[in-house]
């Protein structure tokens, strides 16, 4: 019987449910975890990759955290393709702000605006949802720093600490309890693999498994953002004792 | 269109138009083809950059930036050739809470184009809960301007967008004009009056002026414009954008200024 309403996006069921729509959330919530985390002097963004074979060339490049504009950069969770193009369409429609206003687009106009697209797809739209959620790390100077999640729905919302993709309650959990309203960067930073670390299957991290960046300000006052290499990744799982102890392995 | 000066206008045609009248007059076929004479030896650039009447120069647009203010200033005459038809004409607008834009130009066009600019700018503060900057604005009209230029019809405009900042509460000017030439001044004019008024603005302003002594420089401007123009401008609609917003400015224009 549910065939007749989970067939199109855009057709209720009886009881008021878009199915796609939920379909598409629960493929999320199987993709692997991205979480974010606001401090006072910058935002971090952790994710973290599936590896999938061995044979898999590792360090090519970044998979779920991308930059958008100058001071906006976002991690996926989700279909990748998919991702792609909302990415690419956030690009281009931060460029046309700045060509036509001179200025960086307000973060949360350029989250609006994907949200646009996203929801014209619950409601127009004849082939399916994007498969994505995406959380939002940037700077604008009304607004200073801020943390944005949206889901396929085309909903968004302001967050100080959020997650998506599998294992996100327990990481919205995790958050709540260890968040510290006016944490710095570093702190955050060190929360985020923690989180990171028991939402994954494996409690010892490595840099191939996850995916780091954050924005913040240097001391002139610029905004920065930044996808971390693996060294700086694997420094700071030593820091937080976090990482495989690959010396042991050897053993 | 054939006068006794033909062979006078044939010469003063330029371009490629030249070469190809030169071909009809050895083949004696221009008589022959009037329209298209006609149309190819219309310039349409220059027909439609030209100001149609110089009272357009004669319009006075002042601008200048101070500590914590930008002033603007507008002649309130509305004219038409040499004609007056209005002495109390308010050639600005408001874009936002703290942006105010004053124009001259081609009558039409003008408010056209001014308040096409203010529909979008309110537009935007509807749609985004949060007003654009003077600096985006004012790069917003250039655009605006650059396209309207490359079009058939071109609106023929000059502006000055003055404001503070809303977020970092500093104050700006930027002159602009009907080319779409945009430029960030502290002080600023347009038409005849910027060769009167900006050697005194060079001489007088400074940019921790407070708002008394900004009207001083005001004055001693509009001083000299009444002394040296050749029209009754009818004196000057000032306004000044603070961090507060945008109020008027009572203005004396009953002052006699005699000329030397």
């Amino acid at each position: 019987m549910s065939r007749r309403y989970d067939s199109r996006t855009t057709i209720f069921s009886p009881e008021g449910r878009l199915y796609q729509v939920e379909y598409a959330l629960e493929a999320i919530s199987h993709a692997g975890t991205a979480i974010g985390i606001l401090a006072k002097d910058g935002i971090v963004l952790a994710a973290e990759r599936k590896v999938t074979s061995k044979l898999l060339e590792q360090d090519t490049s970044a998979e779920k955290l991308y930059i958008l504009n100058d001071n906006m950069i976002c991690a996926v969770a989700g279909m990748t393709s998919d991702a792609n193009i909302l990415i690419n369409y956030a690009r281009q429609a931060a460029q046309r702000y700045l060509l036509t206003y001179n200025e960086d687009i307000p973060c949360e106009q350029l989250v609006r605006r994907l949200c646009d697209l996203k929801q014209g797809y619950t409601q127009h739209g004849g082939l399916r949802p994007f498969g994505v959620s995406f959380i939002y790390a940037g700077w604008d100077p009304q607004r200073q720093f801020q943390l944005y999640l949206s889901n396929p729905s085309g909903n968004y919302g302001g967050w100080k600490a959020t997650s998506a993709g599998a294992n996100n309650a327990s990481a919205s959990s995790l958050l709540k309890q260890d968040y510290k309203e006016d944490c710095t960067l570093k702190e955050a930073c060190a929360m985020a693999v923690k989180v990171l670390s028991k939402t994954m299957d494996s409690t010892k991290l490595s840099s191939e498994k996850i995916e780091f960046a954050t924005v913040g300000q240097t001391k002139d006052g610029k905004i920065y953002h930044r996808l971390w290499s693996a060294d700086e990744i694997t420094t700071l799982l030593k820091e937080q004792d976090l990482a495989k102890d690959e010396s042991a392995e050897d053993k | 269109m054939w006068g006794p000066d033909r062979e006078l206008w044939l010469m003063s045609v330029e371009g490629p138009a030249k070469s190809a009248l030169a071909w009809l007059l050895g083949r004696g076929l221009l008589e022959l083809y009037p329209d298209f004479v006609r149309l190819m030896t219309i310039d349409w650039r220059r027909l439609a950059h030209q100001h149609p009447n110089e009272s357009v120069n004669m319009e006075v647009l002042l601008g200048i930036t101070g500590k914590d203010f930008t002033l603007i200033a507008a002649s309130k005459a509305a004219m038409r050739g040499a004609s007056i038809l209005k002495a109390e004409d308010d050639k600005t607008r408001h874009l936002n809470k703290h942006t105010l834009v004053a124009f001259s130009g081609e009558a039409g066009d003008t408010i056209q184009f001014a308040e096409y600019i203010q529909a979008n700018a309110q537009l935007y503060s509807m749609r985004n809960e949060s007003d654009l900057s003077p600096a985006a604005l004012a790069n917003y009209v250039r655009g605006e301007l650059a396209s309207s230029l490359r079009s058939r019809k071109p609106y023929n405009v000059n502006l000055l967008l003055g404001g503070v900042d809303p977020i970092t509460l500093k104050p700006c000017l930027f002159w602009l004009d009907y080319l779409a030439a945009l430029a960030p001044v502290p002080y600023a004019a347009h038409g005849y009056a910027q060769y009167y008024c900006l050697s005194i603005l060079d001489k007088h302003h400074h940019p921790d002026m407070t708002l008394v002594q900004g009207m001083k420089v005001l004055e001693m401007c509009t001083d000299e414009l009444k002394r040296r123009l050749p029209i009754d401008f009818k004196g000057m609609m000032v306004k000044a954008v603070t961090k507060d917003g945008i109020r008027d400015i009572e203005f004396n224009d009953d002052k006699i200024v005699k000329c030397p």
